[in-house]
């Protein structure tokens, strides 16, 4: 059983792709940026970027491997933002009723989003897309309604600032960098090592046997939503904590990044193939695209253009890898 | 295998079934024993699929009794189905062509080992057993359970579920035209599993439209038209024709033919015109 030895054995793994993606960001950047983004403070500004998309990609994609897709996370991290900054910021109420609401709103959107998709025929697209308006209203709306502003301020001292929304290793990179390391190392415990990652892989793979086989798709399905709408809210949350404030607006731009992470990170858009690692690794070569223009001599107008080249290729190596895989036999004493 | 051959382990017993205004099985009566394959033959509608789906829990019957062990049952739902030992494989196998063999064969039940607090999934443990399974039912070349199923040939797969079946302890096995996508040599290998089910005491049920394929492996036939059973006979009561032309409806071949010759006459000897689509 030496599946992880050989190259072709690693070749094979859904992570391939983005290794592969990794390797060639940094060599790009490495000859046309110098090093600078490899040092501390380089590495703290695509650290940064990486660990707050990261949050939020990992549950993206474990619900594209179920065969979901949930758009509405753009919505929710300036839900997430807005909630604890009206509450503990408009209201001056302790910080800590702020945190636990903007949590449960977040469970509530993912359950509803959840119950909608398994209640309904309609595609997860479809019901996210709606939340996602829904959820834009509904802050906008009430911000206003209640602060009469559209951007509000939020002051936190003490325990929750640093755990949440401090800067850690000389005050550069984000707290949620170490959140974002301690999220994925539970995610591939709970994907690659326990008993429910075959589920969620089972029914991206094949919904009706994955039931017929005795596994609770829907309430999967449901706690799928759950994890992605709260990651999201957690993200907008920590940003207001950390930046002291919370805009309605902003957040959109994570609806597209998370889906290039998860996808450059390996995952068949159709369900049924994908890992951790792989989407991790895909969020970091988003994140160094997207930080890595500043340190070359590039105008930055050119790196939407390198991150639609990057996912093109990023689709085309993972399909090959992934046939590769499918057709692979073990041959009897060739090497 | 524990089960005694020749000992009846379910039956149907007046099955209705009805979707709304539209009555799809009347007056079902149909037994299954250990040790014996049941064909279920009959034309696309027949009611093949709703028979399926009835005895494997997706839908409860409108009226009649299904009877398993000489007790009434009900399967509420596929999970109670598969309580009671009852495996249905479907066509393409069922089974997930992005998951590797060994996570696929467990699907649903994957076999644990404590790492620490962590309860983790036991891969080689799982890759093992399903390795064997597999080669117990003389696929001998699948030997490594991290390949994917989708590298699988479609008998290898028919053999993978019904491997699988059989391992968690299915008595009743129901194949759903296992042979349907195949070629003729890989159809040939699933019918030698079927033949090796049955040997291992198990009470299989196999759809088909293939009378060739029912007649290899069959001991006891029933033909379904129209929602109703139109014959039920056992092994070597009836020819191919025969069961040919029962498949058709009612209508033999041997009619067909001499219309179409009738047909001929009259027509300077043209064959009637086939309507496109």
């Amino acid at each position: 059983m030496n599946r992880n030895t050989s190259l072709g054995g690693l070749l094979r793994r859904p992570e391939a792709g983005a290794c592969l993606g990794l390797v060639a960001v940094l060599v790009f950047f490495g000859i046309f940026g110098g090093l600078t983004f490899l040092q501390p403070a380089g590495m703290a500004s695509w650290m940064n970027v990486a660990a707050n998309l990261g949050v939020i990609a990992i549950p993206v994609g474990l619900l594209m491997i179920a065969g979901e897709l949930d758009i509405s996370v753009g919505a929710m991290v300036p839900f997430g933002a807005m909630t604890v900054a009206v509450i503990s910021g408009h209201f001056g109420l302790s910080i800590w009723l702020g945190i636990a609401v903007t949590l449960a709103f977040g469970v509530m959107v993912g359950l509803l989003n959840g119950y909608l998709v398994i209640r309904t025929a309609v595609p997860s697209l479809i019901v996210t897309l709606g939340s996602l308006f829904a959820v834009q209203g509904v802050v906008l709306g009430l911000t206003v309604m209640i602060t009469k502003s559209t951007s509000v301020a939020l002051k936190v001292q003490g325990p929750a600032k640093a755990i949440f929304g401090d800067f850690v290793f000389s005050g550069q990179m984000q707290v949620m960098v170490l959140w974002w390391l301690l999220i994925a190392a539970a995610y591939v415990y709970f994907v690659h090592f326990s008993r429910f990652g075959n589920w969620i892989f089972a029914m991206g793979g094949d919904k009706v046997s994955a039931r017929n086989a005795g596994i609770p798709t829907e309430r999967m399905t449901i706690l799928l939503f759950v994890f992605s709408s709260t990651s999201a809210a957690f993200v907008g949350m920590c940003q207001a904590i950390l930046y002291n404030s919370a805009q309605v607006a902003g957040g959109q731009s994570f609806i597209f990044n998370a889906i290039i992470s998860v996808v450059v990170g390996g995952v068949l858009l159709t369900g049924g193939f994908g890992s951790i690692i792989g989407i991790f690794f895909g969020t970091i070569t988003f994140a160094i695209v997207n930080q890595g223009i500043y340190y070359t001599n590039f105008d930055r107008n050119w790196s939407s253009l390198i991150i639609g080249v990057l996912l093109l290729c990023a689709v085309l190596m993972n399909n090959t890898f992934r046939k590769m895989a499918l057709s692979y036999a073990p041959k009897k004493g060739a090497k | 295998m524990g089960q005694e051959t020749g000992r009846t382990i379910l039956s149907l017993q007046g099955i209705n079934k009805s979707f709304g205004p539209i009555d799809v099985l009347h007056d079902i009566s149909l037994e299954v024993k250990a040790g014996e394959v049941l064909c279920l033959l009959g034309d696309n509608g027949a009611g093949k699929s709703t028979v399926i789906r009835l005895l494997s829990g997706v839908h409860q019957p409108t009226s009649g009794q299904m009877v398993m062990d000489g007790k009434p049952v009900l399967f509420r739902n596929p999970r109670e189905a598969a309580d009671h030992g009852i495996a249905t494989v479907h066509q393409f196998g069922g089974t997930f062509p992005l998951m590797s063999i060994g996570r696929s064969f467990f699907v649903g039940r994957e076999p644990t080992r404590w790492f620490g607090p962590l309860k983790l999934y036991d891969r080689k443990k799982a890759n093992e057993i399903a390795v064997k399974a597999v080669q117990n039912f003389g696929i001998t070349r699948i030997d490594d359970g991290d390949r994917l199923v989708g590298g699988l040939s479609g008998g290898e797969r028919q053999a993978l579920a019904i491997a699988r079946a059989v391992h968690f302890g299915a008595r009743v096995l129901i194949l759903d035209e296992p042979t349907a996508a195949l070629g003729v040599k890989q159809a040939t290998h699933v019918l030698r599993i079927v033949n090796e089910a049955k040997k291992r005491g198990l009470a299989v049920i196999f759809i088909t439209h293939q009378v060739m394929h029912a007649m290899a492996v069959g001991d006891h036939f029933a033909v379904l038209i129209r929602g109703a059973v139109a014959a039920d006979f056992r092994k070597g009561e009836r020819t191919r024709e025969q069961i040919t032309d029962l498949m058709a409806g009612g209508e033999t071949m041997a009619d067909l033919e001499a219309q179409i010759e009738t047909y001929m006459d009259s027509h300077d000897g043209h064959p009637p015109q086939a309507v496109s689509a």
